[in-house]
C-alpha cells in the first residue's frame, strides 16, 4: 500500500485510465447481464399484462399491488422462513467446521478448505438430483434405516423425506453451507492467538473466552455469511419444487411460473422488483451494522 | 524470604527440540526478576510455563507454595504483558482493564474503582472509551500494563514488552516500570534479550543459554563477577583471554597470557595447574602515561581509537601481540589522552580480572567451589 501511494498519491482515490481499462471487461459483462435486464424488469414492472406472455405498454401499478396483496404475501413470508432457518443451521453448522479449519495447521488448513470446495467441480443440478436418490422412498436413508430396523419399527414403511420441507431444508443447507464457512473461516484465520491467550491468562476458561473475545472478533464473517446464504436461498426456486414435489412453492417459483407457464411478464418483474429492494436494503442493513462494530 | 515461584527441575521438550533442560529457579516475593538470553535459548518457553500456556515435559511449577504444574492459565494467580500487547481490539480501553476483574465475578462499583484507579497508574486517564486502534504503541502498552496489574497477579509475567517501543521510549519506561514495581511490591518476572535494560531494571537476573540458567544473581555480582565466558560476553563489553596457570599461592595465582603476558589474579577457585578463562572488562582498564606502581602493568601502545560519544573506545597491543579493548570516558577535556599511535601503560587490578569457568552452567562453577 505504502508503495503504491508514494508512487502516485491519487492512484488510491480515482482510477486512472489503466484500471479502467482493467476492469472494462467486468464493466460490459456487468452491463450487459445486470444492468440492461434489471432495467428491462423495471421498466416491465409497470406495464401491463396482455396473457400469454405479450405485454400492453400502458403504465400501471397494479402488479405491485398485486405484488403485495395477502395471496402473495404468504409466499414471501414462507420464502424469508426458509432462508432465515436455512441461514440459521448454516451458522449453527458452518461455524464449528469454519473455526475448527482457521485454527489447524497451516499445511492442512488448505486441505480441510479443498474438501469445502469440491462439492463445487460438480454441476449444482447434479448434486440436488443425488440428493433424491438418497431420501426417496427407495434411497439410500431409507434402506439404511431399514437395515438398522428403524423402519418399520419406529417408523412406518411409507417413511420418506423426499418430497416434504425437510428435504428442502437439507438442499437448501447443503448448498448454501460453503458460504456460510468460507466467510466465517476468513476472520478465524485472522484471529491473533495471543488474544485467546490474553483471555485465558485473564482468568476466562475456554467458554468465556469463546463467547467474550472469539464470537465478537469473528462476527463481521459471520455477518458476511449471512448475507451470502440469506440472499440467495430467499430467491431459490426449481430445487424446492424437486425436493417437496410441489408441496413448497416459494417466491422464487412464483416468479419463475410468471416467466413459464403463468405468462405474466410483468408481474413477474414486479415480485423480481420487490425482492431486489429486499436484497438492497438486507445489504445495507448489515454493511452498516459492521461498520459501527 | 519467601519464594512466590519454584521450577524444580523443569524440562520442556518440543519434539526432539529441548527448549528448557533441567531447570531450577527460584523467584522471590517482591523482587524483580530478569531472564535475560539470546532469542531461542528459552527464556519464553520458561515464562509461559509460569503462566501455564506450556505444560512441562517433566518437573514442576509451584507458585505461592502451592503446586500449579497440572492447572491451566486461568486457574493461575499471575497475569502477563504480551510483547504484541494482546489487547482486545473490539473493547475499549475500559473494558480491556476491567477484563480480568469481570472473569472473576467481582461486584460492578469495585470494578469500576480499579479500573479508574489503574487507568490514572499508568497515566492514561481520560483514554478511557478509546479503542486500542486508537492508540500510540506506547499508549498501547500501558493498557496491557494496567490490565494485568488490575487483576493484583501474584506475579506479573512481562514478555519482551518494550521491544516493539522506540529507543528513548523504551528508556523512559523500563525507569517507569522499575519505580511501579518498587511501589506496589508486586513480584515481576521480566523476560528481554536487551542487557542494558536488565541491568536497569533487574534486582536480578538470570542469564539463560541453551535451554538453561547460566548464572543468576544481582545485576551487580551478574556484570563484575561473571561466571562464565558466555554470561560475560553477553552481558556489557569483556575482554576474554586464555592464560596458562603459572602457580597458585593463597588467594593470587600467577597466569601467562598470550604474548608472554604475566598476570596476577584473584585465584582462589583456580587450580594449580592448567588453563583459564579469564574477563576484563573495557572501563576498568586504567591507563596512563607514566609507568604505575603495583601489579599488573602493562606497555602498549594505541592501535585503534572508536569515538562512541560519551566514551572512546581503544584497542591497545602490546610488543608481543597480546590485545585488550579499552574504554575511557570521552578524553576531549581529559587532562591525559590518548591517541592512535600512543605509548600507554595499561594497569588491571588484579580483582577487576574475573576467572571464568571454561564451560558448563552454574553447576560446573559450584562444583570448583566447593
Amino acid at each position: 500500500m505504502t508503495s503504491t501511494t508514494l508512487a502516485s498519491p491519487q492512484s488510491t482515490r480515482r482510477p486512472g485510465w489503466r484500471a479502467w481499462v482493467a476492469f472494462s471487461p467486468l464493466l460490459v459483462w456487468l452491463a450487459a447481464f445486470v444492468v440492461v435486464p434489471t432495467g428491462m424488469l423495471f421498466v416491465y414492472s409497470f406495464f401491463k399484462n396482455a396473457g400469454y406472455s405479450e405485454v400492453e405498454r400502458v403504465f400501471t401499478l397494479g402488479n405491485y399491488a398485486l405484488a403485495f396483496s395477502p395471496d402473495y404475501l404468504g409466499n414471501f413470508a414462507r420464502s424469508t422462513a426458509y432462508a432465515g432457518l436455512t441461514t440459521i443451521l448454516c451458522a449453527l453448522i458452518g461455524y464449528p467446521v469454519a473455526y475448527h479449519i482457521g485454527r489447524a495447521p497451516a499445511g492442512r488448513r488448505n486441505r480441510l478448505l479443498m474438501l469445502i470446495m469440491i462439492p463445487f467441480m460438480t454441476s449444482f443440478l447434479i448434486r440436488t438430483f443425488a440428493w433424491t436418490t438418497i431420501l426417496d422412498h427407495q434411497g439410500v436413508l431409507n434402506t439404511l434405516l431399514r437395515a438398522l430396523q428403524i423402519i418399520p419399527v419406529l417408523l412406518n414403511d411409507k417413511f420418506e423425506v423426499l418430497h416434504t420441507p425437510a428435504a428442502v431444508m437439507i438442499v437448501l443447507v447443503y448448498t448454501y453451507l460453503p458460504f456460510m464457512i468460507l466467510p466465517v473461516y476468513g476472520s478465524v484465520e485472522k484471529l491473533d492467538e495471543s488474544l485467546l491467550e490474553a483471555a485465558s491468562d485473564l482468568g476466562a476458561g475456554p467458554a468465556r473466552t469463546f463467547v467474550r473475545v472469539v464470537l465478537p472478533l469473528t462476527m463481521p464473517g459471520v455477518g458476511a455469511g449471512v448475507l451470502m446464504v440469506f440472499v440467495p436461498a430467499v430467491a431459490m426456486f426449481a430445487v424446492t419444487h424437486v425436493m417437496s414435489g410441489g408441496t413448497v412453492y416459494l417466491i422464487g417459483d412464483v416468479i419463475e411460473d410468471q416467466f413459464g407457464s403463468g405468462g405474466n411478464l410483468p408481474f413477474g418483474s414486479a415480485l423480481g422488483m420487490v425482492l431486489l429492494v429486499g436484497f438492497i436494503a438486507t445489504f445495507f442493513l448489515f454493511t452498516r451494522r459492521e461498520k459501527t462494530t | 524470604m519467601d519464594k512466590m515461584v519454584e521450577l524444580r527441575n523443569v524440562t520442556k521438550r518440543f519434539g526432539g527440540f529441548v527448549a528448557v533442560a533441567g531447570v531450577d529457579l527460584d523467584i522471590r516475593a517482591g523482587e524483580f526478576l530478569t531472564l535475560l538470553g539470546p532469542s531461542g535459548c528459552g527464556k519464553t518457553t520458561l515464562l509461559r510455563m509460569i503462566s501455564g500456556f506450556e505444560t512441562p515435559t517433566e518437573g514442576s511449577v509451584h507458585l505461592a507454595g502451592q503446586d500449579v504444574t497440572a492447572l491451566p492459565p486461568y486457574r493461575r494467580d499471575v497475569n502477563q504483558v504480551f510483547q504484541s500487547y494482546a489487547l482486545f481490539p473490539h473493547l475499549s480501553v475500559a473494558d480491556n482493564v476491567a477484563f480480568g476483574l469481570k472473569m472473576k465475578k467481582t461486584p460492578g462499583d469495585v470494578i469500576r474503582r480499579r479500573v479508574a484507579e489503574a487507568i490514572e497508574m499508568v497515566s492514561l486517564a481520560g483514554f478511557e472509551q478509546r479503542k486500542p486502534a486508537q492508540l500510540s504503541g506506547g499508549q498501547r502498552q500501558r493498557v496491557a500494563l494496567a490490565r494485568a496489574l488490575v487483576c493484583e497477579p501474584k506475579v506479573l509475567l512481562l514478555d519482551e514488552p518494550l521491544a516493539a517501543l522506540d529507543a528513548k521510549l523504551r528508556r523512559s519506561m523500563q525507569i517507569e516500570l522499575k519505580r511501579l514495581q518498587t511501589r506496589l511490591g508486586i513480584t515481576f518476572l521480566f523476560v528481554t534479550h536487551d542487557q542494558e535494560e536488565a541491568l536497569v531494571m533487574s534486582d536480578r537476573i538470570a542469564v539463560v543459554n541453551k535451554g538453561k540458567i547460566e548464572q543468576i544473581g544481582g545485576v551487580e555480582e551478574i556484570y563484575h563477577r561473571p561466571r562464565t565466558p558466555f554470561v560475560a560476553d553477553f552481558i556489557g563489553q569483556a575482554n576474554i583471554l586464555e592464560a596458562r596457570v603459572l602457580s597458585c599461592v593463597g588467594a593470587w595465582a600467577q597466569v601467562l597470557c598470550r604474548g608472554d603476558v604475566g598476570l596476577t589474579v584473584a585465584g582462589e577457585i583456580l587450580a594449580a595447574e592448567g588453563t583459564t578463562l579469564l574477563s576484563i572488562r573495557p572501563e576498568k582498564i586504567r591507563l596512563s602515561s607514566r609507568r604505575p606502581a603495583g601489579e599488573n602493568v602493562l606497555e602498549a601502545t594505541v592501535h585503534e581509537e572508536i569515538f562512541r560519544g560519551a566514551t572512546d573506545q581503544l584497542l591497545l597491543q602490546t610488543a608481543g601481540g597480546f590485545e585488550l579493548t579499552a574504554i575511557v570516558a570521552n578524553q576531549s577535556a581529559a587532562e591525559e589522552a590518548f591517541h592512535q599511535g600512543d605509548r600507554v601503560f595499561c594497569q588491571l587490578h588484579p580483582d577487576d580480572v574475573v576467572v571464568l569457568a571454561r564451560e558448563g552452567g552454574v553447576n560446573a562453577v559450584a562444583a570448583r567451589q566447593t
